[in-house]
């Protein structure tokens, strides 16, 4: 499918543009890495006005636009703020909600155990956008008049009405103040079930990011403030059926579909409007990338510990009784919710490389990358390691590419996540001195491919997150560094500035006895 | 001085977001009808006569049938199609059969059409038929109208007032 090859590009682009946004805000503040949670926010914002203009809102023909017309008269210009915080807080909300969609299918985050929250997410646009149009009958101006007639109008090209809806709006005397009873039954109903349907939509993942951070909320309600006070939202003349609508300011973020109704027909909107739900609806089972098999969990190995089960972004894991051990509990994986992300072999306190048996199996490992095999690599890289500031690059396979770090005196593994690397496998890196340092590396900061395992590493390795990162090492000789795909020359940069600070520090030798477990230091001749 | 830049870069987007907003939340302008136009609605809701003419059951017939169902007409549900035709200034501008609703075409025959029309003088003409037992419309209606630019004509059909409503 075309769109499919040209995603790569849009990816390109959307990196980039993220790129820019993090100079400005940071990675931890990147609002492209809160459109989720920013939609959430901007809710709460239509909601709060919401609730101050309903208390002044009148119903009835010539009561609702006079009403609307009082509220922008109320002292310290409350009214004008609530109206325009309520307008443009919905417009925000649609705009960070479609660009979150657009940046889940880049990103390709909608295949496989993603499925339920791409599906359940089509709703919500409906339910948005219905909620949204709903409200501008309110003010019962000519605006609203445009939209009940067009919606009208729209709705009789279903066979499912026994009379033509636009019938209701034929001319003034046609329409009378039951309408409002009803739209304001909408225009409160509507909200509460996108309400609800958006709880469905987060429940099939661990610690949904409902909230954006506080400076984010901050920043986006005094510029939403601002707006709202010094371009007011004013309503049209009032709504009068016997005349006709001429030039509209229209929302275009709300409203940019009715025009097609009249350009095309209200058909053949129907059939795009449909079309576009259908396609979204199939996504997640169009073809896509290959999945590596999901986690695996080995019994004999499993202590029940439950880190895994903390510590899965997806809510994939759970803990059972132990079939074995009576009184112990056993991870149990379903496969469905898995995302094959290796976070939870990262936490299991058996993925330690320093075990001594020659097979290693640890309570749950991923069957594409074991734990036994990562030792093998890591110990068959530190054997070739040579030069000044010989550095073990572990990084992630949907962030900057670390294999293209590959050097000398650079040894670099590529994680299904960053998430999976187990801290004791830093500590076996630097003990025996066969490598200076270790950096980690993985998505940008804020925006994990698999939601926390940026999260989870940095709190491994600050040791407020079990399992603690224990390395007797200096804590300068760790580094991480998080760079997303685009990142590639940035995190060289960070690389070579970071092995020019190993090569002040005094240089980590192997120690006398073979078990590899003293160090020592001698002084760097750099 | 770094974080100043940073601010002020932030202050760039949130001001880019704001002018975004607050542009198409009402911009550009939608010309929806044109201010030297007026609009003609044509519509009628209206139930065909039955598809045939009731018929008085005869004596052997009512005996036939259960007691409680022995009403002396027989009468089908099926109604007429209508027919229906507009003119303006002379030239036809729909030309509809509208069939009856429901599953037993019982209901009412609907039509709703709007119309943007240059305002000034029109001669405007409706002709509806609502059976199939005659071969020429059995209501129809002209006017001569001035439509003012954005009056909004309604051209609806009432058949128990006589039939076409021009208002």
């Amino acid at each position: 499918m075309a769109c499919l090859r040209f995603r790569p590009r849009l990816r390109h682009t959307v990196l980039r543009v993220e790129s820019l946004f993090d100079v400005a805000f940071g990675e931890r503040l990147n609002p492209l890495h809160h459109l989720g949670a920013l939609g959430f926010f901007f809710f709460w914002v239509v909601l709060a006005s919401g609730v101050y203009l309903f208390t002044f809102f009148d119903t009835g023909i010539t009561a609702a636009y006079q009403s609307v017309e009082d509220i922008a008269h109320h002292p310290l210009r409350l009214g004008i703020l609530a109206r325009g915080l309520h307008r443009y807080a919905s417009d925000a909300m649609v705009v960070v909600v479609l660009l979150h969609l657009l940046r889940e299918w880049v990103y390709e985050r909608y295949h496989g155990f993603r499925w339920y929250s791409w599906i359940t997410g089509v709703p919500l646009l409906w339910l948005m956008y219905a909620s949204g149009v709903n409200g501008f009958w309110l003010a019962w101006d000519q605006l609203a008049q445009y939209i009940a007639q067009m919606t009208a109008e729209w709705f009789d090209a279903l066979p499912i009405f026994s009379e033509p809806v636009a019938r209701n709006f034929l001319n003034a005397a046609s329409v009378n103040d039951r309408i409002f009873t009803l739209q304001v039954f909408l225009h409160l109903g509507l909200p509460l079930f996108l309400l609800f349907a958006t709880w469905v939509h987060v429940q099939r993942i661990t610690n949904p990011k409902t909230t954006p951070p506080r400076a984010l909320m901050l920043g986006s309600l005094a510029m939403l403030a601002l707006l709202a006070l010094f371009v007011p939202v004013v309503p049209h003349a009032p709504a009068n059926l016997d005349v006709a609508v001429g030039t509209l300011r229209l929302d275009w973020i709300f409203l940019s579909g009715y025009p097609l109704i009249e350009l095309w027909s209200p058909g053949a909107v129907w059939v795009l409007a449909l079309g576009i739900t259908l396609l979204l609806a199939v996504a997640p089972w169009l073809p896509a990338r290959h999945d590596a098999p999901v986690a695996v969990v080995d019994p004999a190995n499993c202590n029940g510990c439950a880190r895994c089960f903390a510590d899965c972004p997806f809510a994939a894991i759970v803990m059972a009784p132990h079939p074995d051990k009576p009184g112990h509990k056993l991870a149990v994986v379903d496969a469905k919710l898995c995302a094959a992300c290796g976070i939870c072999a990262g936490s299991c306190p058996s993925a330690t490389p320093f075990r001594s048996i020659a097979e290693l199996v640890s309570g749950i490992d991923m069957p594409a990358l074991t734990v036994h095999r990562l030792r093998e690599q890591v110990a068959q890289g530190l054997e070739r390691l040579r030069g000044e500031a010989r550095v073990v690059v572990f990084g992630c396979e949907h962030a900057a590419d670390v294999a293209r770090l590959e050097g000398e005196s650079v040894a670099a593994y590529r994680l299904p996540c960053t998430g999976n690397l187990p801290p004791a496998f830093v500590d076996y890196v630097l003990r025996g001195g066969r490598a200076d340092g270790v950096l980690v590396t993985g998505c940008n900061g804020g925006d994990c491919h698999f939601r926390f395992g940026n999260d989870w590493t940095e709190q491994r390795f600050a040791g407020t997150r079990e399992p603690h990162l224990r390395t007797r090492a200096a804590r300068e000789r760790v580094h991480l560094a998080w760079a997303g795909e685009n990142d590639l020359e940035k995190l060289k940069r960070e690389l070579d500035a970071y092995r020019e600070r190993l090569c002040h520090l005094p240089r980590l030798v192997a120690p006398a006895a073979a078990t590899g477990v003293a160090l020592r230091r001698r002084v760097s001749h750099g | 001085m770094g974080n100043v830049l940073r601010y002020i870069g932030q202050a760039v987007f949130y001001a880019l977001f704001a002018v975004f907003i607050g542009y198409f939340a009402s911009a550009p302008a939608y010309v929806h009808v044109a201010a030297d136009q007026a609009v003609v609605k044509v519509s009628f809701s209206h139930g065909g006569q039955p598809v045939k003419p009731c018929r008085q059951r005869s004596k052997e017939e009512l005996e036939r049938l259960p007691p409680n169902m022995r009403t002396p007409m027989e009468c089908v549900r099926e109604r007429s199609p209508v027919e229906f035709e507009f003119e303006l200034d002379g030239q036809k501008i729909y030309s509809v059969s509208a069939p009856p609703r429901g599953l037993s075409r019982d209901g009412a025959s609907t039509l709703y059409r709007r119309l943007t029309v240059p305002a000034g003088e029109h001669r405007l003409s409706a002709r509806l038929k609502d059976s199939v037992l005659i071969d020429k419309p059995n209501y129809q209606h002209a006017e001569t109208v001035m439509l003012k630019p954005g009056q909004i004509f309604v051209v609806d059909f009432d058949a128990r007032h006589g039939g076409f409503v021009f208002k």
